[in-house]
């Protein structure tokens, strides 16, 4: 039925969905590896890296304008700075509730004067944004390190704030995080709308090569080469690096690692944030291939999760072979009994954790 | 343990006469229920629809004759079980007159045999589920948008008037991709056109890599019907993997509300629907400059759909003189002959609306294209040819299209098929 | 004693609907998440279980009965139902085959998915859930795919009218106090606390002598049970079912409702049970973001239960008891 060529692209396309897999599944895997934390809200931290992608695209553009956000960042900055400052005085909860009052009176001022509720204008912005035409590879560059470094802040604070004091409770962390996925979802609709948005791919990038006689996406190409780049220097930080190191004696033993020294509070929020970094790369660069729009994450999740399985929590290696595995069984099932590929997906996932739980690379 | 009890009913009792909000029965209001997505994947669809219908109500100042019109809008997060409670609380505590709304194909399921057990009029603006007006008749169910079906007839058979000979199929897993195709395949193939695969990617499908793997080389053209974020990713992962062919499709895979967010490779699209935004009429291109106006978007079938829905029932309401009864508004919305927005529209003796079919071509149009305020050089759906007065079941006549089971994955059977 | 309550509760209803409408349609559905919530609570609760994929249960069997009333292709099946419906056990037929799909789901799953613990349980039980999912969805020729199916009514039970949502309230208060009372005297046996010291030590068991894995396999499977006669109920009320009756959401609310309510403890789902269903109901009418409330909602119950140490509502008012009592003191 399928000719040795059609076999040839079909593993070539396979392949960049993999890379793609690995980059959402890899921080996943990072961050349980490490922190033994099950993120429900990755595939969220994915999405959302892709409308911040849109957003700056705009922004560069000049299809949107850059006031706004940064109204958003003062007001936030200023309430925070003035609580600070007031808790040095009062105590913090009685500071906290000066400020609501102050907010609502401020609130109620606004509607009756002037019609409008203020939160929109100030701390919770709506940003028009519109579809991105055309790209070039710098601007694509320039919003992975935008992208990341927001991500990043994001990262660090949900797990300063509020994974810090979960501990090891794996209900909690999953309730907490689907919470966050909640909130991921609705806010990117509130603030980006619902429309399903589509990154044109950089110029350089589009289109197709062709190899005796095959065609072959350069896109996919690229894709697959960014993983691989990411793939490299995480193998590399984590066993070559004293870094690494120094991240595997807090997984290994944190009040060693502790004993010696390292704040293993730093090391996990910079585990947590290199996490969602990953998914955030995953996201800018996926953005062009998968889109944007409401309910990709919870599409994406269980990909992700499956990846995570076959190939072991908390193992690079099993990342990476897990969303090849993953990337080849999805698009060939797919292609030989299209019924029931998501069973042929997650049934070999079920026998494989029945077998051995902890997944084929996976740490115990 | 008693103590528990007292606080177990007291917290029960508090929070249900919390949320006592009586509905009015003044007499002279009309209450309609609205169930649409606000939140969840399906948000912006819900939007274009309570746009639509809104953009209506407004323009009438919320007044039906000397009613004064209350629209109610629950979030029905385009899922049948939400549906469902969301319109027994319509029903019972809201007491509505009727309710309208609604997307997938479920949701038209769901309500209307919810709308037949509880007596209140369900009036579907988009909904496109064949069966619901052919062979599942349901009570108190008045459809307003389409049936999946009903614009691929025609353009099968202009598919073939094209000259093409062999086409690929390839359409969401689900009733809205077979019915679709099926009305394509029966009417392309009748005029001597062959279907020679149809494939089938589930819905939120992002790799077509496996798909286009199967297409046949030699193909005339390919027919689609996409939804949502398919619809943006097939034509370039088609043209990416280096097909020429033409592309044609369902009403969705092509449609207003994401055309604003497709690329060059969508041009040339050719799809089927009962609305263009580009429809060159005077209602249309007034429609389309005032919807550009409130909601800074091009208007689609969605807005279209749920507009005409409101002008409905207000017409029906017209004409039994602003006092509303159920069985005489049935028999006043299916004897009303309107001139709407997509042209001129009826009822059939199924409660399915019969309206011309356009045949569109996604087009960039450099500039302001009459001046209706869309971004400049945006794409369009062009009307390339118009099927006046198309029902349901053409070209055959009721009884005999009944005869033939509802379209699914494997009718019509592949006789082409490699 | 709790059944009394629920019993004044389940009969006060009826009564608070004529002055608040929709609370009977609304206390329905509390009473079929509550026992979804409830064999949930077995499984978390008590056994120290917490699954991912409680839904599938739930769904399986839904869909069994909608399958078995509506497709008639299936003669085997069909005709037994006719002949019971004939015989006014229509509504008893579904409920056993809602029991014994629910089961042999759960006898299945729950092989694969025992030897694992803590999240590798929860991983394993969410992937579970999803390829039932898939099936649900992509198996159009059994399931109808996303269109779900329609249930043509309620069959009667010995000559009661079910379709009558009123009568239907009772039925499902009926089946409910019954699933209370069994599982009430279930989680109270020696078998039930034998689950508890699993859950608290399951090598300490294990020295004792218990097969600890037999135990867990068997309140997996109870649990299940419980679960499919949910989904029986649920498929009743709404006389419709589709796929996203089973996706990971519903389990995800599940799992919350016993979180919330109070784990380890009976009333405390059904706490859990109507306080989301309540608030899924009125929220949506009054705030455009709710998902956004919810997630809110998810993070802070979590977050104060951990802070302040207690274990959802309930725990809450354990903590205010045990104070006076050391107030007394």
């Amino acid at each position: 039925m399928f000719s040795a060529e059609k076999m040839i692209i079909l593993t070539y396309s396979s392949f960049a969905y993999a890379a793609l897999l690995f980059l959402l599944a890899s921080g996943l895997s990072l961050i349980f590896g490490v922190m033994r934390i099950v993120n429900l809200a990755h595939a969220a931290f994915f999405l959302l890296s892709g409308y911040i992608a849109l957003e700056f695209y705009n922004i560069i553009y000049g299809t949107v304008s850059l006031i706004p956000r940064l109204v958003q960042i003062v007001s936030w900055a200023v309430v925070y700075f003035l609580w600070k400052f007031m808790s040095q005085t009062i105590s913090k909860g009685k500071s906290a509730l000066i400020l609501i009052l102050i907010y609502i009176a401020a609130e109620i001022i606004s509607l009756t004067l002037w019609g409008f509720p203020i939160y929109e204008k100030l701390f919770f912005v709506k940003i028009p944004v519109k579809a991105v035409d055309k790209l070039n590879i710098w601007m694509l560059i320039g919003a992975l390190i935008f992208t990341i470094t927001v991500i990043s802040l994001a990262g660090f604070f949900v797990e300063r704030v509020f994974l810090r004091t979960l501990g090891q409770d794996t209900i909690a962390q999953v309730l907490v995080t689907i919470g966050f996925a909640f909130i991921l979802q609705d806010g990117s609709l509130y603030m980006w709308g619902g429309d399903n948005y589509f990154f044109n791919l950089p110029t350089m990038l589009s289109g197709s090569f062709t190899i005796q006689g095959l065609t072959f996406e350069t896109f996919r190409l690229f894709l697959f080469i960014v993983a691989l780049v990411v793939a490299l220097a995480l193998y590399f930080c984590i066993e070559r690096t004293r870094l690494g190191a120094i991240m595997r004696a807090t997984v290994d033993d944190p009040e060693m690692a502790r004993g010696i020294g390292i704040n293993t509070n730093i090391v996990s929020m910079s585990i947590f944030a290199i996490g969602t970094s990953l998914a955030a790369i995953g996201g800018v660069v996926g953005a062009s291939f998968l889109g944007v729009y409401p309910g990709l994450d919870f599409e994406i999740l269980p990909y992700a999760f499956a990846v995570v399985i076959i190939g072991g929590m908390g193992s690079l290696g099993g990342a990476l072979v897990g969303s090849i595995l993953v990337g080849l069984i999805e698009n060939f099932a797919t292609a030989f009994f299209p019924e029931l590929n998501y069973f042929a997906l997650f049934a070999p996932m079920a026998i494989i954790l029945a077998v051995k739980p902890t997944g084929l690379f996976g740490k115990g | 343990m008693l103590k528990k009890l007292v606080l177990l009913v007291a917290v029960f009792a508090l929070s249900f006469t919390f949320s006592v909000k009586d509905a009015t029965s003044a007499e002279k209001e009309f209450r309609i229920g609205w169930l649409a997505a606000k939140t969840g994947w399906a948000a912006q669809i819900g939007k274009d629809m309570t746009n639509g219908f809104k953009m209506y109500l407004e323009q009438q100042n919320y007044k039906f004759g000397p009613l004064k019109v209350k629209f109610i809008y629950e979030d029905n997060l385009a899922k049948p079980p939400v549906n469902v409670r969301k319109a027994m609380k319509l029903i019972k505590r809201d007491k509505v007159h009727l309710f309208s709304g609604g997307l997938l194909a479920s949701t038209g399921y769901a309500l209307a045999p919810l709308a037949e057990r509880t007596k209140v009029l369900y009036i579907s603006p988009i909904p496109a589920a064949d069966d619901l007006t052919q062979r599942k008749r349901y009570k108190n169910f008045v459809r307003l948008g389409f049936t999946s079906s009903q614009n691929s007839h025609p353009q099968g058979q202009w598919a073939c008037e094209q000259g093409f000979k062999k086409v690929v199929t390839i359409a969401a897993d689900y009733a809205f991709g077979y019915e679709t195709v099926g009305g394509f395949q029966k009417t392309f193939e009748a005029c001597g056109g062959k279907i020679i695969k149809k494939l089938w990617p589930k819905i939120g499908t992002k790799d077509f890599a496996p798909y286009l793997a199967k297409f046949p080389k030699d193909l005339d053209a390919v027919f689609t019907l996409m939804v949502g974020g398919m619809s943006l990713s097939f034509p370039k992962q088609f043209r990416g993997a280096g097909f020429k062919a033409p592309m044609l499709g369902g009403i969705t895979s092509a449609d207003e509300f994401i055309l604003p967010n497709m690329g060059d490779e969508a041009i040339g699209y050719v799809t089927a629907g009962q609305y263009s935004a580009a429809l060159d009429t005077k209602k249309n291109l007034a429609f389309v400059k005032e919807y550009q106006k409130r909601y800074g978007k091009m208007a689609s079938y969605y807005s279209e759909s749920c507009y005409t829905a409101a002008l409905f029932i207000h017409k029906a309401l017209e004409k039994i003189n602003y006092k509303y009864d159920r069985d005489k508004f049935k028999a006043a919305i299916r004897s009303l002959r309107v001139d709407a927005i997509r042209g001129p529209v009826y009822l059939d003796k199924y409660d399915n609306p019969v309206h011309n079919v356009y045949i569109r071509k996604v087009v960039r149009i450099p500039g302001d294209y009459k001046g209706l305020g869309v971004k400049p050089n945006s794409l369009w759906n062009k009307v390339i040819k118009t099927y006046p007065a198309i029902g349901q079941f053409y070209p055959d006549s009721a009884e005999k299209f009944l005869k033939q089971p509802v379209y699914s994955k494997n009718y019509p059977a592949c006789k082409h098929c490699r | 004693m709790l059944f009394f309550g629920f019993l004044i509760i389940g009969g006060i209803t009826p009564i608070l609907d004529k002055y608040v409408p929709l609370s009977q349609l609304i206390m329905n559905e509390i009473l079929v998440f509550a026992v979804l919530a409830m064999s949930l609570d077995i499984l978390m609760g008590y056994t120290g279980l917490a699954s991912l994929g409680h839904a599938a249960y739930f769904g399986v069997s839904s869909y069994a009965c909608a399958i078995v009333m509506t497709k008639t292709s299936w003669v085997t099946s069909f005709a037994a139902y006719t002949w019971a419906q004939n015989n006014g056990l229509g509504i008893i037929f579904l409920l056993v085959i809602a029991i014994v799909v629910a089961l042999f789901f759960a006898a299945f799953f729950g092989l694969l998915a025992i030897r694992a613990t803590d999240v590798y349980f929860l991983m394993i039980t969410l992937s579970l859930a999803m390829v039932v999912w898939g099936l649900a969805y992509r198996w159009s020729a059994v399931t109808e795919g996303d269109n779900g199916i329609n249930v043509p009514g309620r069959p009667s039970l010995f000559g009661i009218n079910l379709d009558d949502d009123y009568n239907f309230y009772f039925f499902t208060l009926a089946v409910f106090l019954i699933c209370f009372s069994i599982m009430y005297l279930f989680v109270n046996s020696p078998f039930g606390k034998s689950l508890v010291g699993i859950r608290e030590s399951e090598e300490r068991m294990k020295m004792l002598g218990y097969n600890t894995w037999l135990h867990k396999y068997i309140a997996f499977i109870v649990a299940g049970i419980f679960s499919g006669i949910a989904g029986f109920l649920w498929t009743l009320f709404n006389l419709f079912v589709s796929p996203p009756d089973l996706e990971l959401i519903t389990s995800a609310e599940a799992l919350f409702m016993v979180a919330l309510g109070g784990p380890a403890t009976l009333l405390g789902p059904f706490i859990g049970a109507s306080i989301i269903k309540i608030l899924q109901q009125f929220v949506s009418i009054y705030v455009e973001r709710w998902p956004l409330i919810l997630g809110a909602i998810y993070i802070l119950t979590i977050m104060i239960s951990r802070l302040y140490k207690v274990e959802g509502i309930l725990g809450i008012f354990s903590k205010i008891r045990n104070s006076s009592k050391e107030m007394e003191k």
